[in-house]
């Protein structure tokens, strides 16, 4: 599903060249739930985005669902996150002046459907979160929970082949944070394959197998970390 | 698609009304301006034009400018024999105080033959016209306008009054039919007197003008050419005269109503460039403030060119709205003018529609930068800014 071999990224900072990810080995099945722990500024967001298509390694492979995705055009990775990979951010990134229901649309707008195979989605993923009675609100009209819901209904809506998420509680109290987690493991149940970035152990508990990034190495032992 | 787009486009337009409303001002002043100044000059020049060729495009005037030569009223009379032309009337024109009573006025005399009111297509409402006896008794009497009659007579009826030219006493025959003002000035405020009077009272012994009347609206070509080598022969000398017709006047009215579109098809354009770049400006400030909601939708699968359409259409929205708006003021202000003017100025909807396009290209054109610029935002820069 997810292969990265020998993943080097570096970042310009105040004229230097800072490594953030040093040879980065990480193989990811279908179906699998893995989750990435490291502590802040271990070069895991950076990793996040090279997986997300975000970003581009600056050497070694990525391969994705048998696809390299290293070489591709900047509208050819908008193409592939569109299609393969669904985003739960840890700030949601709900758009505030769209209500529930058309945040859930809005990624949807950029496939090739029909307006009645985009309703049947967004009302079919917003019921599976439980918020079939909140399509109309906007998010400042929804909790931290409810508002992170949301931005899992639009990844299902999408129909995505990976699901990515990036400290999905973070910004939540611990009774969302544990709802939230719930419906992550139930999608990783249904079927789908799960990535999970999060600093905080208990989380990462959740998941099959945990890999740990240090300074930008990334290891299967917690040793390492 | 398309349609979702130009929703969403309405929707951040309306989330920002007082902003919008203030961009749109630009473009709705452009459309305005050009749309009423054109509406208005062109009713304007139309009456205008209207009224000239109501006088009748076959007649047709000889001035010699060159004081030098001398044409008697007997040689021009000879052109009438001419088929292409009916008839010729020499003048001479002087200005003289003019008494009648206690009343006085400065008014042009013109001396004139029988078939003056032929070639000038003018009437009169009482009275009698100049005759071939009044010419040769070189009689004492005046064909006089509206003007003169209201200056020096009131309400009196002025036919069968004297009226006294410099030294000279003239009887009053008869009175013109009101003309009304016209570009080329009317007889309304004429005296008419005796060619041959007007000679003896002058000494004036050689032609300066004469009218000439083309045979039909068709000879009026050839009537010029006669009138013209007829001149060339008498002076031998092409700068002593001109010839001129009515049409040659609608032709400068012309050039000066094309000189005035141009010049304000140049305002407009102006004005609506200011309103452009007032575009261009929200809508560069509207990118950075969204440079997050670009971030999101590149992540969740946008492509550039969905962006660049979704700020396009934006700007396009905004310039046409403008436009549009722009319009219905214009119809408004119209019709307002015609009302408190009491003219019937009609609404230039051909401008109207070329405003509105060259709005839609204005969209277009300062959209293009700031939604280019919104395209090329790295979703992972634009993500991450708070």
């Amino acid at each position: 599903m997810i292969r990265l071999k020998h993943i080097y990224k570096s970042y310009p900072l105040g004229g230097a060249n800072v490594e953030v990810l040093r040879d980065v080995n990480l193989h990811v099945r279908p179906r699998e739930f893995v989750s990435i722990l490291g502590p802040s500024g271990s070069g895991k967001s950076t990793l996040m985005n090279i997986i997300g298509c975000l970003d581009v390694p600056d050497s070694g492979d990525y391969i994705l669902d048998g696809e390299y995705v290293d070489n591709c055009t900047e509208d050819e990775l908008s193409e592939i996150r569109g299609k393969k990979i669904g985003f739960i951010f840890q700030q949601f990134n709900l758009l505030p002046e769209l209500t529930a229901y058309e945040n859930v649309e809005m990624p949807l707008l950029y496939h090739k459907l029909s307006p009645a195979q985009r309703r049947q989605r967004v009302e079919r993923t917003l019921t599976q979160v439980g918020l079939a009675d909140r399509m109309g609100h906007k998010p400042t009209q929804l909790s931290g929970g409810q508002q992170q819901r949301v931005a899992i209904a639009r990844v299902l809506a999408a129909e995505p082949s990976i699901i990515l998420a990036d400290e999905p509680t973070g910004n939540l109290d611990s009774a969302s944070g544990k709802e939230i987690m719930a419906i992550i493991k139930s999608l990783w149940q249904a079927g789908n394959t799960v990535v999970l970035i999060t600093h905080d152990i208990h989380v990462a508990n959740e998941a099959q197998r945990k890999v740990y990034v240090r300074d930008g190495i990334l290891s299967e032992k917690e040793a390492a970390v | 698609m398309t349609l979702k787009i130009i929703k969403l486009s309405l929707k951040a337009i309306c989330n920002n009304k007082m902003r919008s409303f203030l961009t749109m001002l630009g473009i709705i002043i452009g459309v305005m301006a050009v749309v009423i100044l054109v509406s208005i000059t062109q009713n304007a020049t139309s009456g205008i034009t209207d009224s000239i060729s109501s006088m009748g495009s076959d007649q047709i005037t000889a001035v010699i400018t060159d004081s030098d030569v001398s044409i008697s009223a007997e040689s021009v009379q000879e052109l009438s024999g001419y088929g292409a032309i009916s008839s010729v009337a020499p003048v001479i024109t002087t200005n003289q105080t003019v008494k009648h009573n206690s009343e006085s006025g400065s008014y042009s005399i013109v001396g004139i033959t029988q078939s003056y009111f032929d070639v000038q297509n003018i009437a009169i409402q009482s009275g009698r016209l100049i005759t071939a006896s009044d010419l040769e008794w070189y009689t004492s009497v005046a064909v006089i306008g509206t003007e003169v009659a209201a200056d020096l007579f009131g309400t009196w009826d002025a036919v069968g009054g004297t009226i006294t030219i410099g030294d000279r006493n003239y009887t009053v025959i008869g009175v013109l039919e009101e003309q009304g003002s016209s570009l080329v000035g009317s007889d309304d405020s004429k005296i008419l007197i005796p060619y041959s009077t007007a000679e003896k009272a002058t000494g004036q012994k050689e032609v300066s003008t004469f009218y000439i009347k083309a045979a039909s609206a068709g000879t009026v070509d050839m009537a010029i050419n006669t009138v013209e080598s007829f001149l060339l022969q008498a002076t031998r000398d092409e700068d002593a005269y001109t010839v001129s017709n009515q049409s040659d006047v609608l032709e400068t009215m012309d050039d000066v109503t094309n000189t005035m579109s141009l010049l304000l098809a140049g305002i407009a354009a102006i004005s609506l460039l200011v309103g452009g770049i007032g575009i261009m400006n929200i809508m560069l400030v509207s990118v950075t403030e969204r440079t997050r909601e670009i971030g999101i939708r590149k992540a969740v699968g946008a492509k550039r060119k969905h962006i660049l359409l979704q700020f396009l259409c934006e700007s396009c929205i905004l310039s046409i709205l403008g436009g549009l708006i722009g319009l219905l003021l214009s119809f408004a202000a119209v019709s307002f003018y015609n009302a408190a003017a009491g003219s019937s100025a009609s609404m230039n909807w051909g401008i109207g529609l070329a405003a509105i396009a060259f709005c839609a290209v204005i969209g277009i054109l300062f959209g293009s930068y700031p939604a280019a610029k919104a395209s090329r935002l790295q979703p992972i820069d634009a993500l991450h800014t708070a």
